[in-house]
């Protein structure tokens, strides 16, 4: 009994040290996706009075723009749609989206990629994309937002 | 006056306490008698099967029984099992009385709290889900009856201080028995958890609801919400954990492996439960992608504590087996009494924790995260975690706990081990269905049978979290059945023969054990925890309440 109770504690050991070291390697895998492919993931391009989003600009007029080589889109997520309905781009040009809601919290996922941003009244999303291929890629509302949240859809247009 | 027949004997007289926690336990059970109700409609709706219009008069919407389901089987039922549980086992362990009076006023305010939440909830007046997010604004009474219902919640943590402190007292210089040790250490955690959603509920969302102030910041909301949500997975968890660690090696025939790593286990959920709610909050704009990177790393390090959870109970098992005659690398897996309710629950429960946790590691890790955030990928993690774990685990625990506290006999022991099987089957098919269909994009919270053949691509999956849908129908029939076919009949075995709680035994113990001892200096981990609670949500939290943003509710369903 003894003897067995040691091995059970070399096992342990070995254990726990296996657990801390794959937490590390995650670690590590993390900080080198975050840094280099970040881009994606949602951040704030600051606050904005909800009351007014949809008369005062840039979201008054949601649209994308052709700025340099590059797109801005200005979308808005409300109930129960996005504006504009279809956004159009080019393949292979880098699209930064704003998004924002004039009433509750909506989704902006688009299938096929890892745009997946939460849409918070009061607050503007920023994120950037650039579309590989060509297609028609769905925007899904994943975000409960009222009785109609599973017919919210919205529509990207790739071109080539 | 009523006489008192000979035959109706007082079953509480010497144990008053025995009655509070039953009280507990049932209404527990019956919240997720109602909430689970509405799971397999939701599983026909992920099917593409939409039910909801049969149920029309009762149910306005689909999202009137998720938010039931949610609000009913995740806060209400786990809760009750926590405050039945965690309050009887260190009373019976320190053989001690837990203040009477106030276990009766928990139970009051719960029942009273969940009471006047119910009013709206099934007036369609407060589908707003179990996640409340403002701006969508329920009715004040959602919020008032949840309110109460969380804050019985503190009159047990009083409860189990109190239980400790005077036995301290008594045992000047003891190491705190390990029930109670980790009784405590849940309730301490849950203490510092609960405070974002108290804070968010009593002195926003309330004033709001009633009309005192015109608006809230629906990102400040999400965030005290989670700073709430993260740990309260651990607060539902840790009953879950009591008994694999205290009661399944004794049941499974063995004794637990080491008794300072199970006090070590929950010191580190203490520590590190809370200050990790931001990977909730990985696809929220306004908080720095610095901050949930923190937050990513001490996520991580919670799954450390799990991690040796799963050693320790694993070991005690194999101890178990090789004591009933177990032979060989796997022979002792076969010689666990699988035959016996009280351990199939946890243990089947545990053995789908393991590719739940997996899950786990997707979900924390902040660039991944983007991929199944807000999918159906999220509902089969955590049905294999809350609902399979933590309910199994309470499931396994009321076939023991209902006999011992009523000297009642368990009716229909094949219904039970049945219901268990069926259960474990059902939620691992679900869990697997709706991991595939989230990875695959399908929303998650949503109606999709209304549109069903706009999600032609999950068909096959969808098809099979119907099915699953289907067997955990009988399963949770079954194990109703049991439940309250034993506690409403007239049978009551002789004082003699009342079941003991199966405490287990623990092959190390913590005398003159050195982590035992330093983890029960808990009045310092509390402080470490609070500055690490700070260091992790401090700023965030400070510039959130000085750039308010408050936006007027709204009704949409
Ligand atoms: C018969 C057993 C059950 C089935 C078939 C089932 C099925 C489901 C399904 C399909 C969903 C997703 C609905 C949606 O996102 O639209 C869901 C949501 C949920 N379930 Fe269950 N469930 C069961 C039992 C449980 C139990 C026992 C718990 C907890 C103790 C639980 C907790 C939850 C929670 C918290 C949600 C999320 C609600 C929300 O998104 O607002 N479920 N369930
Ligand atoms: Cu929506
Ligand atoms: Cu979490």
């Amino acid at each position: 009994m003894q003897d067995n109770h040691k091995v059970v504690e070399a096992y342990e050991r070995g254990w726990l040290i296996f657990g801390l070291a794959m937490i590390l390697v995650f670690i590590v895998i993390i900080s080198y996706t975050v840094l280099n492919r970040g881009e994606t993931i949602s951040r704030g391009a600051g606050q904005i009075d909800v009351a007014t989003v949809r008369t005062t600009s840039p979201f008054a007029n949601p649209r994308v723009e052709q700025v340099g080589g590059e797109y801005v889109a200005y979308v808005q997520a409300f109930a129960f749609g996005y504006l504009p309905a279809e956004i159009k781009v080019k393949k292979g040009v880098k699209v930064t989206f704003y998004i924002t809601s004039p009433d509750v919290q909506h989704g902006f996922y688009v299938e096929g990629t890892n745009i997946n941003p939460q849409i918070i009244p009061g607050e503007v999303t920023k994120l950037e994309y650039v579309f590989k291929k060509a297609g028609t890629y769905r925007i899904v509302c994943n975000e409960y937002c009222g009785i109609s949240h599973a017919q919210m859809f919205g529509k990207i247009v790739v071109e080539e | 006056m009523a006489v008192r027949t000979l035959s109706h004997v007082d079953v509480y007289a010497g144990y008053p306490e025995k009655k509070v926690t039953l009280y507990m336990l049932m209404l527990g059970f019956f919240a997720l008698l109602l909430g689970t109700f509405f799971g397999p409609l939701q599983a026909l709706n992920y099917g593409g099967i939409d039910a909801y219009p049969l149920l029309k008069p009762l149910v306005q919407s689909y999202y009137q029984g998720l938010t039931l389901h949610g609000v009913l089987n995740a806060i209400i039922f786990t809760q009750l099992f926590a405050q039945a549980l965690l309050v009887y086992l260190p009373a019976r362990e320190l053989r001690m009385r837990p203040n009477m009076t106030l276990a009766w006023i928990s139970w009051w305010m719960a029942f009273i709290g969940l009471g006047i939440a119910a009013i709206p909830l099934l007036g369609n007046a407060a589908t707003v889900l179990y996640t409340f997010y403002p701006p969508l604004k329920g009715h004040w009474a959602f919020y008032v009856g949840a309110a109460i219902f969380v804050l019985s919640s503190y009159v047990s943590i009083y409860l189990v201080l109190d239980l400790w402190r005077r036995w301290k007292r008594a045992n000047p210089g003891k190491i705190t028995p390990l029930v109670t040790y980790l009784s405590l250490t849940h309730w301490l955690m849950w203490f510092l958890a609960s405070l974002g959603l108290v804070v968010e509920v009593a002195v926003f969302l309330i004033p709001w609801s009633l009309g005192l102030i015109e608006g809230v910041d629906p990102l400040l909301s999400r965030t005290l919400f989670w700073y709430t949500g993260h740990p309260i997975v651990y607060f539902w968890l840790l009953p879950a954990y009591v008994v694999a660690y205290t009661i399944l090696p004794k049941v499974a025939g063995g004794k637990l492996i080491s008794d300072p790593l199970a006090r070590l286990a929950f010191l580190l959920f203490l520590l590190f439960s809370v200050p990790v709610g931001f990977h909730h909050q990985f696809a929220d704009p306004g908080i720095s992608s610095g901050w949930k990177f923190f937050h990513t790393v001490l996520t991580l390090m919670v799954a450390v504590p799990s991690l040796m959870t799963a050693f320790t109970l694993a070991a005690s098992l194999e101890n178990a087996g090789r004591a009933r005659g177990g032979k060989g690398l796997l022979g002792w897996i076969r010689a666990l009494p699988w035959g016996n309710p009280v351990f199939l629950g946890p243990t089947l429960g545990l053995i789908s924790f393991i590719p739940g946790g997996a899950g786990g590691f997707v979900n924390a890790s902040f660039p991944l995260n983007q991929v199944i955030h807000n999918t159906t990928w999220i509902v089969g993690h955590f049905h294999l975690q809350v609902a399979t774990m933590v309910t199994m685990s309470a499931m396994g625990a009321a076939f023991f706990l209902i006999p011992h506290l009523t000297r009642k006999p368990l009716v229909g022991i094949g219904y039970a081990r049945a219901s268990q099987w069926l259960w474990f089957i059902g939620m691992n098919l679900m869990g697997f269905a709706l991991h595939w269909m989230g990875y695959l994009g399908v929303p998650r919270r949503a109606h999709i049978s209304e549109v069903a053949s706009q999600y032609q691509g999950a068909a096959p999956f969808m098809a099979l979290n119907a099915i699953s849908g289907v067997i955990l129908f009988v399963a949770a029939g079954f194990f109703f059945y049991v439940i309250f076919a034993t506690a409403l009949q007239n049978r009551r075995l002789p004082e003699a023969q009342t079941p003991e709680i199966p405490f287990t035994e623990v092959v190390s113990g913590p005398e003159g054990n050195r982590v035992a001892q330093l983890t029960d200096r808990v009045g310092f981990w509390f402080a470490v925890a609070v500055i690490l609670i700070v260091v992790a949500y401090g700023l965030p939290l400070i510039q959130m309440f000085t750039s308010l943003n408050p936006v007027p509710g709204m009704r949409l369903w």
